[in-house]
Order: structure tokens, then C-alpha cells, then sequence
């Protein structure tokens, strides 16, 4: 594996992230319009998947914020690298900025100043993990804001651990139409502050027809509130509530 | 079907829930565009385009060479204040955004114009009803935030979210999913 590989692997995939949709996701789009009644959910649906096709065929990003470039890689152990990986990713983001094309969004907080190539100061924001086996996985997360301003954190009792789904239904409540629902939830339990959030992240990465019981729950309380697609009502909140778990101090 | 300059008769006869689609002309303007709007109407200085029955669009666009890549809507709330300060200014006004707005827009929008949801993130869909970028103005603002003049045929769909009555379906469903929030065993 050369620097070259890496470079033209992370430009590959952001041009994908914004002109596909995982299969899953379509799946559960269409699941959730056959699902809508109201005139106005079914309306804003077939747009979203009209858009879709729109993407693929045009081959232009779905959607004008093209997000933040978060990496994840998975390095095999048995793999020895002799280039530096993260310069690698970052000249893919740079490369993917100009040709796919994507917005540039990265600005510094302070300053507000926007060097238009989507790299600055720990950004692109890479995720790296060490695994079994000899070979390399690269995921990109493009991160759009409208949906990140909607997060939430709560520091929680030992003793609150039945009031952790409530507080999820209602970060999602509060939010309405802002993420542009339908949304998928990410959730993060346990851990630490830091931890919470990136386990949150990470979640988003699971097929999100594959849910269990505790997640589902969450999912029928978030869909019975009738926020619907783009909170203009409807049935169809939220396509899939993904938790992740890690364990945490007895004290919180 | 809606047509730019806006006919301010037909617009005051919308009502929520109705969808409608756009031909003519959209003016794209975020946060620093609304800003720098005010400033000049404050002032009393001519602007570099018509916004008395105009549709604004609360859009930060990616363009590439004149060529409208993607183009969907952004949050509006972050404009809540500055639109009614806006609506003062003008007689006739359509405004085209998701999210929803505050109650003072929908105060400020009564008699004079709408507000129009366009399915967030439908950026793809959006640039492929934008015919041609018809003029750019204020560019120091930076890319998304410079005011685009685009040619539209057919952009939508845009549902009526709130209309020249003091109607808004973003509170009408607020209301009901605070209904059934309190409903809920968890």
C-alpha cells in the first residue's frame, strides 16, 4: 500500500458519500413513504428520494452542506505502513474539496477564517483503530451541521438510568424540524464526555435495519410524536435510534 | 405554479398545507446577506437587486464556475431576527427555507407574504430546477453567504409552512406533538 493509494481511496470515497446512500437507507426512506398518510410527509419523502436519483445521476452532492470529512480507519495489525497515513487523508480531502466538489466548510471557531479546502487545525477530524488481520478500512462520515447543532449531552445520576430514553425522545422533540427529518439518532451511553459523543458518532455507522429491542423502543416513542419529515408532521421522525455502550465509573 | 415578481393577490390567497412550485427568479441570502440587506436598507441605500416581491431563499449554495452543483435549503431560524425587520421594508415577500420561524415572522409575514419548506437536503433536486445563475452579488461574504440570483423553472416541491394569516403549521404540529409527548410511557 503507497500514500497514493490512500489519497485517491479517501477522494473515491467522499465523491460516494455525497452521491449515494447506503442501501439500508434507501430501504428505510421507502419503508417510511409507503408507511405516511399525511399529503405533506409523502410529499417531502418522494422529494428526498427523488433527490436521491437526482445525486446519482447528475453525480453532484445530495445535499449542499457536504458536511465536515470525518475518518475512520481500521488498520490491520500485520500491516506496516512506511508513509505518513494521516498527511495521506488530509491530501485526500483537500483532493475531494476541488473535485467532487464540496463546500468549504471548515472554519476556525475564533476567527471565523475559512482556508477553503476543508483542512485546518485538527481537521479532517481522523478516527484511527488498530484490528486483527492485514488489511486497511477507510469509512468517511461527511458531517452536515444542521444536524450536529442539534445534539445534546447530559451528565446523568447512577440513579437515572430509567430517565436516559425520555431524555433522548425529548433532545429530539426540541429539535423538530431542524436536523430535517427523518433523522437517524446516534446515541452514546456510558463511558466519558469525550467518549459518549464519539461512541454517538460511530453508531451512525451501523445498518440501520438492524436495531434491537431497547433501540426500537426509542425509535416508536420518537415516531409516535408526529414531528414527521422536515417537522411538518407526520409519522416518519426518525428512520432508526442506533445506541452504542461503553462502560462507565460506578459514581456516574 | 408561482411567478417571480410575485403577485402579491395570489400569494395572500395561500394557505398552509398547500404546495406550491416556483418560476422565475430566487435571491439567495443567509445570515451575512440579511445583515448587510439591513445595513443598506437602514441607510437608505439602493441594493444590487429588487426585493419587493422577491422570493428569498435561505440557501448557502455550492457553485462551481457559474454551474449550480447543489442547492438546498438551510436552517431559517438562524434568520428570525432579522426577517421581520426585513418584512418591514417590503410590501410583498416570499420566503423559502426549512425549519420553520419564529412567531414574530409569522406576525411580520400577516398581509404580506409566505413561507415556503423545501425538503432539506434536497440540494441535488434544487440545482437541478436552478436554470441559470443569473448574477452574483457581494462575494466578499464568501460562497454560501454571497447573494445568488438564480433562474428557477419549476422548483419544488415548497409547502406553504406559514401563510399571510398568521397561520403556522410548525406550531400547529408542535402543538400536537406536545400532546403526545405527555402521552408517552417511558
Amino acid at each position: 500500500m503507497e500514500y497514493e493509494d490512500v489519497v485517491r481511496t479517501v477522494v473515491e470515497l467522499f465523491k460516494k458519500a455525497h452521491t449515494e446512500l447506503p442501501d439500508d437507507v434507501v430501504e428505510a426512506l421507502k419503508k417510511a413513504y409507503e408507511r405516511e398518510e399525511n399529503e405533506v410527509a409523502k410529499s417531502n419523502l418522494e422529494a428526498i428520494l427523488k433527490n436521491i436519483e437526482a445525486s446519482k445521476s447528475l453525480k453532484v452532492p445530495m445535499c449542499q452542506d457536504t458536511g465536515l470529512p470525518i475518518v475512520f480507519v481500521e488498520i490491520g495489525r500485520e500491516i506496516s505502513l512506511d508513509f505518513d497515513l494521516k498527511r495521506a487523508i488530509i491530501e485526500g480531502v483537500r483532493i475531494a474539496t476541488r473535485e467532487v466538489p464540496l463546500r468549504p466548510n471548515a472554519v476556525h471557531p475564533l476567527t471565523r477564517e475559512n482556508p477553503g479546502d476543508n483542512v485546518g487545525i485538527n481537521m479532517p477530524m481522523i478516527n484511527i483503530d488498530i484490528v486483527e488481520g492485514d488489511e486497511m478500512k477507510i469509512t468517511v462520515m461527511p458531517k452536515g451541521a444542521g444536524s450536529e447543532n442539534c445534539s445534546a449531552f447530559k451528565m446523568m445520576l447512577p440513579t437515572e438510568v430509567d430517565k436516559i430514553k425520555r431524555f433522548i425522545v425529548e433532545t429530539v422533540k426540541e429539535a423538530g424540524g431542524k436536523p430535517c427529518p427523518p433523522i437517524i439518532v446516534g446515541v452514546g451511553i456510558g463511558s466519558t464526555f469525550d467518549g459518549a459523543a464519539k461512541l454517538a458518532k460511530k453508531a451512525l455507522l451501523r445498518n440501520v435495519l438492524e436495531m434491537n429491542d431497547y433501540e426500537r423502543e426509542i425509535l416508536d416513542a420518537i415516531n409516535s410524536l408526529g414531528i414527521g419529515p422536515m417537522g411538518l408532521g407526520g409519522k416518519t421522525t426518525a428512520l432508526a435510534v442506533l445506541v452504542e455502550i461503553c462502560f462507565t465509573s460506578s459514581s456516574c | 405554479m408561482l411567478r417571480t415578481p410575485l403577485d402579491k393577490d395570489e400569494i395572500l390567497k395561500l394557505k398552509v398545507g398547500d404546495v406550491v412550485y416556483i418560476t422565475g427568479e430566487v435571491l439567495t441570502a443567509r445570515d451575512e446577506a440579511h445583515a448587510r440587506i439591513l445595513e443598506y436598507l437602514e441607510e437608505g441605500k439602493d441594493l444590487p437587486f429588487e426585493i419587493n416581491r422577491a422570493v428569498i431563499y435561505h440557501c448557502g449554495p455550492l457553485v462551481v464556475k457559474d454551474r449550480v452543483i447543489s442547492a438546498g435549503p438551510t436552517t431559517s431560524a438562524r434568520m428570525n431576527r432579522f426577517t421581520p425587520k426585513l418584512l418591514e421594508k417590503v410590501d410583498c415577500l416570499a420566503i423559502i427555507g426549512k425549519g420553520g420561524m419564529s412567531r414574530d415572522v409569522v406576525e411580520a409575514l400577516k398581509g404580506k407574504g409566505v413561507y415556503l419548506a423545501y425538503t432539506g437536503g434536497a440540494g441535488a433536486l434544487a440545482a437541478k430546477a436552478i436554470k441559470r445563475v443569473k448574477a452574483v452579488h457581494w462575494e466578499d461574504l464568501g460562497m454560501p453567504e454571497a447573494v445568488w440570483v438564480f433562474e428557477v423553472e419549476e422548483f419544488g416541491p415548497c409547502i406553504v409552512a406559514i401563510d399571510s394569516h398568521g397561520n403556522s403549521l410548525y406550531e400547529e404540529v408542535a402543538r400536537v406533538v406536545e400532546e403526545n409527548y405527555r402521552k408517552l410511557k417511558l
